[in-house]
């Protein structure tokens, strides 16, 4: 038991419903929960309404009208590429909850552009603009949010779970909730790339909820790469369609691209080649348009002088592990419920398999299972604490984190310490040979090498500041690398995003899932797909 | 990253202590806020964007702290530029209801 659960926090609250994460998907589980009649708190890490990939971007949303061919049309878009291992019923299930929650949107008074009729169109967003208006939202649900609180440990009793503790890294002090249900969309791990937004996500609610018991899936869907100028953390990739590659020389990098071709940017890349792009293919009348479209994109270049139409300029590969990617937390149930009573997951904290298989081409499918998957969660999780009653006020509730939270003051060396470990999970995968381009041998290195790391984390005292915070960020951090490799070693073929250059096809007796867990022991099964889906 | 505060624009309403997604800032008693952990930075630009007065800039370079002075951000007009296009503030016009967006989709499918 840890030390955090035994002492009184300095913030004590009780609700139905605690929510970790203030992005979209944890915004639309505080509302929904809070429609349904359960008292919510939401802790974000950071600002809910700044904080996570969706708040500094523009992006699509996998939003189809209710006509047969349209949606028949959308499921089969990328079923292939996301290697046949989407659910049909969940697609038809996310297709009409996003449909639904983008027309709440538009009630709410987001100001969605018109089309020629004058109608709105409603198939993208703007971060900055959504965010804001989902936190005025939840607000005026009566949603408690703590911002700048992020949890260290979820609260558990043989019931299951039922709250969580942290840290409050502006106001000071710690922080405790106990629930009747908690949901977690605290995002994915992008490792602490700089990819835009994504430095928060650093796979907290993955360890969260694996220290519950909970499973994950999906983990070898986690090498996703973004592209970007060098010097800068704009990850637009959609934008590199217009790009052409070149060296150093001028000449042309055949066959690279921002699609299939990234490949040979990053083969490039590890041998010490530069490459630069140039947005040379879009059409002159399209310019003015892509400016509007990500107002972000162009800050960069016009800050430093560029003009990316007209000036070649170096990029890079910055990881998005699986921000981009599709594992995440094991889903168990149609209201996103795990295995484990009481916790539910969303967003990019949760697998995304269940619409896209192990790809994801763009942001639209993310965007749309953050709204959709919020939603189910939140009304799963007000159902199950509001029928808890009365038995959720005597509850024993322990601390479940794998490393021992103190109450002493951190010192310099073990926030310096930190700091390595850090580094030791970057270059185990951020590489593109290690993780983007996957061996049998690499991956064996790596997980031997990573286990190291949380051997050495597991025992380093979590203190209860920005420091601890950190500290648990370096232990989720080796956590998710080690399911993500365990499950790339088991996966001996190529599909979706998964590359093994040791087994380069599809085999199709690996049709099916890889769901992992374990802190110590990490394992991985194989399940099978739902059986129903009639789509080829 | 985040280079300047301008202690002449800063109105000390904090708002950029609050919005920053990495808590980057430290609020200052009877003054304006500090970058306090510049190398936390992110990069993401929602600080100016939240800026009331435009008094932040964040440098485009996300790897490292560059040189440059208030006056020189100011010369170069560079304060306040991503909020005009996103198009917050009194009198602008959100750039997500913006004809070009609509008009985008329909020509590249994005």
């Amino acid at each position: 038991m840890s030390v955090a659960s035994v002492k009184a926090a300095d913030l004590q609250l009780v609700a139905d419903v605690l929510v970790i994460g203030g992005g979209p998907a944890g915004t639309w589980a505080a509302i929904t929960a809070a429609s349904k009649g359960a008292k919510v708190v939401l802790v974000d890490k950071g600002y809910c309404g700044s904080s996570g990939a969706t708040a500094p971007s523009g992006t699509g949303v996998w939003y189809v009208k209710p006509d047969a061919e349209l949606r028949e049309e959308a499921k089969q878009s990328r079923f292939g590429l996301g290697g046949h291992l989407a659910e049909n019923s969940w697609m038809d299930r996310v297709l009409d909850r996003t449909y639904e929650n983008m027309n709440k949107i538009a009630e709410w008074g987001y100001p969605f552009p018109n089309d020629e009729n004058g109608t709105q169109y409603r198939r993208g967003l703007q971060g900055p603009e959504y965010m804001k208006l989902m936190r005025k939202k939840a607000q005026k649900s009566g949603v408690k949010i703590l911002d700048h609180s992020p949890a260290l440990e979820l609260l558990a009793d043989e019931h299951g779970v039922g709250g969580a503790t942290g840290v409050r890294t502006q106001a000071g002090g710690t922080w405790t909730v106990h629930a009747g249900a908690v949901v977690i969309a605290s995002g994915g791990c992008a490792f602490l790339s700089k990819a835009l937004g994504c430095n928060v996500l650093t796979g907290d609610g993955y360890l969260l909820a694996a220290e519950a018991g909970a499973e994950l899936s999906g983990m070898e869907f986690s090498n996703a790469y973004a592209i970007s100028p060098t010097f800068s953390s704009v990850t637009k990739t959609a934008y590199y369609k217009y790009a052409s590659f070149y060296y150093e020389d001028g000449s042309v990098v055949e066959g690279a691209g921002s699609q299939k071709g990234r490949s040979i940017i990053a083969r490039n890349l590890q041998q010490g080649r530069q490459v630069y792009a140039r947005l040379d293919q879009a059409p002159e009348d399209i310019q003015p348009l892509l400016r509007v479209g990500q107002t972000n994109f162009f800050l960069p270049f016009d800050r430093l002088g560029i003009d990316p139409f007209k000036d070649k300029f170096p990029v890079t590969l910055r990881l998005e592990g699986t921000v981009r990617g599709t594992g995440g937390i094991h889903i168990a149930g149609e209201h996103c419920a795990t295995k484990v009573p009481g916790l539910y997951a969303a967003g990019d904290a949760a697998t995304r398999e269940l619409i896209c298989g192990g790809f994801t081409g763009g942001g639209s499918h993310n965007a749309a299972w953050a709204m959709s998957s919020g939603s189910f969660a939140g009304e799963g999780a007000a159902v199950y604490a509001l029928n808890l009653g009365l038995k959720k006020e005597f509850r024993r509730l322990k601390g479940l984190s794998s490393s021992p939270l103190s109450a002493k003051a951190a010192d310099q060396s073990a926030s310096r310490k930190t700091e390595e470990y850090v580094r030791s999970v970057q270059e185990e995968v951020m590489p593109y040979d290690r993780n983007l381009f996957r061996t049998e041998k690499g991956l064996d290195g790596s997980i031997e090498r990573l286990d190291g790391i949380w051997n050495e984390l597991r025992s380093k005292a979590v203190t209860l500041d920005s420091d601890g915070v950190k500290t648990r960020e370096a232990a989720a951090m080796t956590a998710t690398a080690r399911w993500m490799y365990h499950s790339a070693r088991v996966r001996t073929e190529t599909r979706g995003m998964h590359k093994r250059e040791d087994f380069p096809q599809l085999d199709n007796e690996q049709h099916h899932r890889l769901v992992s867990g374990g802190l110590d022991q990490v394992w991985v099964k194989p399940q099978e797909v739902q059986k129903e889906a009639v789509i080829h | 990253m985040i280079e300047i505060i301008s202690e002449s624009k800063c109105v000390s309403c904090n708002q950029c202590v609050h919005v920053c997604p990495t808590n980057v800032f430290d609020r200052v008693e009877n003054g304006i806020p500090v970058i306090a952990r510049q190398s936390d930075c992110q990069t993401c630009f929602m600080c100016e964007l939240y800026c009331p007065v435009d008094a932040l800039y964040v440098s485009p370079d996300a790897e490292a702290a560059i040189q440059i002075s208030e006056k020189e951000v100011e010369q170069q007009g560079l304060l306040g530029g991503y909020r005009e296009k996103v198009g917050w503030g009194p009198g602008r016009k959100p750039v997500s209801s913006h004809e070009y967006m609509y008009q985008l989709a329909v020509k590249t499918r994005f």
